[in-house]
C-alpha cells in the first residue's frame, strides 16, 4: 500500500526506510478469553531517514511514537511492515542481531536502563564482550567511550548506577549505545527526565557526538522546543499514524495539518504580554482502542467535513517538496472545502 | 498596607533521617490575596517542600521547621488537631501532579467532593452533592451529572485533573497551592488546565502559588516569579522583570537553557555541573561552583539579599553593585 499521493523527488537511497509498519495489540479480558478489543498502536507508518540527519518524532501519549521506536529495533515484533537499512531488508538481507549493531536506542529512564549490580565500565563493555570482543579490549573501549561522553574514566569507570546523577547516568547510556559504532541512534525521550540545565548539557553532547561520529538520530520527544532545536525534519503522529512530516523550519513556520497547528498552538507562551487566550483543542486525545473512523483526528478537528469521518486521508505533498500532510483539505476532489485562511 | 494572605519569614526546613537534608535555607515570601506567584526551580531546589510547609504536609517526626509561616495572620506551624484540619482544604487547598494519588480510588468523585464540603461547612450530604455538581460544572467536566458517580479510574488523565481541581476549589479556599499540576499532561491538555486555573483564580479571587520547573508554564499563569536554587529564593520579581531582565546568573542560565526561540543547531549555553547535595546548610553562595560570574567572595560568604525595587529581590553579590547607585 502506498501512502504517498505523489512520488517523492528522487534522492539517493536513504539510510533507513520504514514501510507500512503496523502493530496492533489485542486486549484480553473479553468473553471466554476472546480479545476484547484492539489497540491500534502503530497503523501503517512509513518514513525515511537520510544518513547524517536527525528526525524528530512528536505527538501526545498514545500516538505510537515510542512503539514505533521499539518496532524499529525489534524490541516488539511488528505485525507487518519493513525496516530497510542501507537498502538491506531487516530479517531477509540482514539479521536482527546485525540490525541492532547499526541501530541502538537510549531510553527515558536512565536508572532502569542500567543494571544496578554492574559498574559503568562493565555495563558499557557487556555488549561488545557478548559479541566476541576480549575483556581487555572491551574495557579499553568502555574507558574511551566514557571519556567521549564527558565522564572521566578514572572517576566513573568503577561506579554503580546509584552513585551517579541522572545526567551522568544518561551519558553512560549514550556511551553504551555507541559501543557498536552504530549508524543510527534512537533517543526515546532521552532528555525528558533531566532538569533543564542538565538537559542543555546532554543536548550539546549529542550534537558533538553526531558531528564527530557522523551519526543519524531519531529523536522522540513531547517537548516541541527541544525537537525544534535538534531536528532537521520532524514527524508528527496522532493515534498510531503519521499526520505530517517535513523539514523543521517549514513544519514549525507553516504547519499544515490541523493537529500540528493545535500542538504548536498549545505551547506555553514565553511572552508575558502574549499569553495564550484560548486552548486550541478541547478534551483529551481519544483512546487508541477502536480509534475514530476516517481521519482519526476528525472528532477534535474544527475543520472536519463529511469526508473526514468516511475515508482515511492520504499523505499529500505540500509547497516544500519534502513536506507532507495527511489531511483531506489538501487533496483536490476529496470533497473537503479546505482550511480557509484561518489557522 | 493590608495583611498579606501568605507571609513566610526566614523559613528553614531540615529533614533528619538516615542523612540530614537542608531542603529550605532561609526562604521569605509574601503573597497578596488574588495574586499568583510561581516558584520556579529544578528538582531538589526546595520548591515543593516550601509549598507543603504551608499545608504542614511534611512528615512531623523527621522534619524540623524554623521560621514564620503565616496564612491570613495565622501561624501555620502551631496548628494541630481540629484547627489544622480546618486549615487544610478550608483555607488552603492543594492540587498535585498525579491526580490518581490525590483522589481516593474507592469512592466516586461526587462522594469525595461532597464529603469535603460536609466536613468544612457542616452541610447535609444532599447539599454536599449539589455543591459537588456545581464544582464539576465549574471545571467544565463534560456531562458532570454522570461524572458525579464515576470512580477516578473511569476518567481520562485530563478529566481526573479537572476532578481534583473541583475537589480543591469546592470549599472556596483563599489560597490554592499547585504542585506541578500540568507536568504529566499532554501539551494540548496542559494548556486547557492552565487556562482553567487562571480563570478560577480570577473568578474566586484566590491567591495561588504555582510550583513548576517549566518557565513557559509560569509565564502563562503568574503575576510574580520566585526562582529557587538549593533551598533559597535567588531571585524574585514581577513576571516581566524576571523574564525580560533576569539579574541572577542562575536565572539567566535557566532562561538560556529553556530553548524557547533557540536557533536550530546553535550551541546551548548550558550551566555546567549539577546542583549541590544539601547535606549541610550553605555557608557560601550555593551556585558559585557553577557560576560564570563567580568572584572570590562568592565562595566565602552567603550573598546578601539585595532589594532592587518593590517586590524585586536578588540574592547575589553582583546585584549589590547594580543596586547601590539607586
Amino acid at each position: 500500500m502506498s501512502v504517498f499521493a505523489t512520488e517523492a523527488p528522487a534522492l539517493k537511497t536513504p539510510l533507513l526506510q520504514i514501510n507500512d509498519l503496523t502493530k496492533h495489540f489485542a486486549l484480553n479480558g473479553g468473553f471466554l478469553g476472546r480479545a476484547a478489543g484492539v489497540v491500534r498502536a502503530v497503523d501503517g507508518v512509513s518514513f525515511d531517514v537520510a544518513g547524517g540527519e536527525t528526525l524528530g518524532i512528536v505527538g501526545e501519549s498514545g500516538c505510537g511514537k515510542s512503539t514505533t521506536a521499539r518496532l524499529l529495533v525489534d524490541l516488539i515484533r511488528p505485525d507487518s511492515g519493513q525496516v530497510v537499512i542501507d537498502g538491506r531488508l531487516v530479517g531477509v538481507d540482514m539479521s536482527v542481531r546485525e540490525m541492532r549493531r547499526h541501530m541502538q536506542m537510549v531510553f527515558q529512564d536512565s536508572y532502569a536502563s542500567l543494571n544496578p549490580r554492574m559498574t559503568m565500565e562493565d555495563a558499557i563493555a557487556f555488549g561488545p564482550m557478548v559479541n566476541g570482543e576480549s575483556k581487555a579490549r572491551a574495557l579499553g573501549l568502555a574507558h574511551e567511550l566514557l571519556a567521549k561522553v564527558g565522564l572521566e574514566p578514572v572517576r566513573f569507570a568503577g561506579r554503580y548506577p546509584h552513585e551517579l546523577s541522572g545526567g551522568q547516568r544518561q551519558r553512560v547510556n549514550i556511551a553504551r549505545a555507541l559501543a557498536f559504532s552504530p549508524k543510527i541512534v534512537i533517543l526515546d525521550e532521552a532528555v525528558s527526565a533531566l532538569d533543564k540545565s542538565v538537559e542543555a548539557q546532554v543536548l550539546n553532547l549529542l550534537a558533538d557526538l553526531k558531528s564527530e561520529l557522523n551519526l543519524t538520530y531519531i529523536f522522540i520527544s513531547h517537548d516541541l522546543n527541544v525537537v525544534r532545536h535538534i531536528s532537521d525534519r520532524v514527524m508528527v503522529m496522532y493515534l498510531g499514524q503519521v499526520v505530517e512530516i517535513g523539514p523543521v523550519n517549514s513544519l514549525y513556520a507553516q504547519p499544515a495539518h490541523p493537529y500540528t497547528r493545535a500542538l504548536l498552538g498549545a505551547m506555553p507562551s514565553m511572552d508575558p504580554d502574549r499569553r495564550t487566550m484560548e486552548a486550541p483543542l478541547a478534551g483529551d486525545p481519544p483512546n487508541p482502542i477502536n480509534p475514530p473512523t476516517g481521519c482519526r483526528f476528525h472528532t477534535r478537528c474544527k475543520f472536519a467535513a463529511e469526508v473526514c469521518s468516511q475515508s482515511q486521508p492520504i499523505q499529500h505533498i505540500l509547497a516544500d517538496a519534502r513536506h507532507y500532510a495527511a489531511c483531506h483539505a489538501y487533496t483536490p476532489g476529496s470533497g473537503h472545502p479546505g482550511l480557509g485562511m484561518s489557522s | 498596607m493590608t495583611q498579606p494572605l501568605v507571609d513566610v519569614r526566614d523559613l528553614f526546613v531540615t529533614f533528619h533521617g538516615e542523612r540530614t537534608v537542608h531542603a529550605v535555607n532561609g526562604v521569605s515570601l509574601t503573597l497578596q490575596a488574588g495574586e499568583t506567584l510561581s516558584i520556579l526551580g529544578e528538582s531538589g531546589s526546595g520548591k515543593s517542600v516550601t509549598l507543603k510547609t504551608l499545608l504542614r504536609l511534611l512528615p512531623e517526626k523527621r522534619t524540623r521547621i524554623e521560621g514564620g509561616v503565616r496564612v491570613r495572620g495565622v501561624d501555620v506551624t502551631t496548628l494541630s488537631g481540629r484547627s489544622l484540619a480546618d486549615h487544610r482544604g478550608g483555607v488552603v487547598s492543594m492540587i498535585f501532579q498525579d491526580p490518581m494519588l490525590a483522589l481516593d480510588p474507592v469512592y466516586t468523585i461526587g462522594e469525595q467532593i461532597a464529603e469535603a464540603v460536609m466536613r468544612h461547612e457542616g452541610v447535609s450530604r444532599a447539599a454536599g452533592r449539589v455543591r459537588a455538581l456545581e464544582a464539576l460544572t465549574r471545571v467544565r467536566i463534560p456531562s458532570p451529572e454522570r461524572r458525579l458517580n464515576a470512580y477516578p479510574h473511569e476518567m481520562s488523565g485530563g478529566m481526573r485533573q479537572r476532578a481534583m481541581i473541583a475537589l480543591a476549589i469546592a470549599c472556596r479556599p483563599k489560597l490554592l497551592l499547585a504542585d506541578e499540576p500540568t507536568t504529566a499532561l499532554d501539551a494540548t491538555v496542559q494548556i486547557q488546565i492552565l487556562l482553567l486555573l487562571r480563570e478560577l483564580q480570577q473568578e474566586f479571587g484566590m491567591g495561588m502559588i504555582f510550583v513548576t520547573h517549566d518557565i513557559g508554564v509560569a509565564v502563562e499563569v503568574s503575576d510574580r516569579i520566585a526562582v529557587m536554587y538549593a533551598g533559597q529564593i535567588v531571585e524574585t520579581g514581577s513576571l516581566r522583570e524576571v523574564i525580560s531582565a533576569p539579574q541572577h546568573p542562575y536565572t539567566r542560565g535557566l532562561l538560556a537553557a529553556n530553548l524557547h526561540g533557540a536557533a536550530k543547531g546553535e550551541r546551548l549555553s548550558a550551566i555546567p555541573g549539577a546542583p549541590p547535595a544539601l547535606n549541610e546548610a550553605p555557608t557560601a553562595c550555593p551556585f558559585a561552583p557553577r557560576c560564570p560570574s563567580k568572584i572570590d567572595v562568592c565562595e566565602r560568604i552567603l550573598p546578601p539579599v539585595v532589594r532592587l525595587g518593590p517586590e524585586r529581590y536578588v540574592r547575589c553579590v553582583h546585584a549589590a553593585a547594580v543596586a547601590s547607585p539607586a
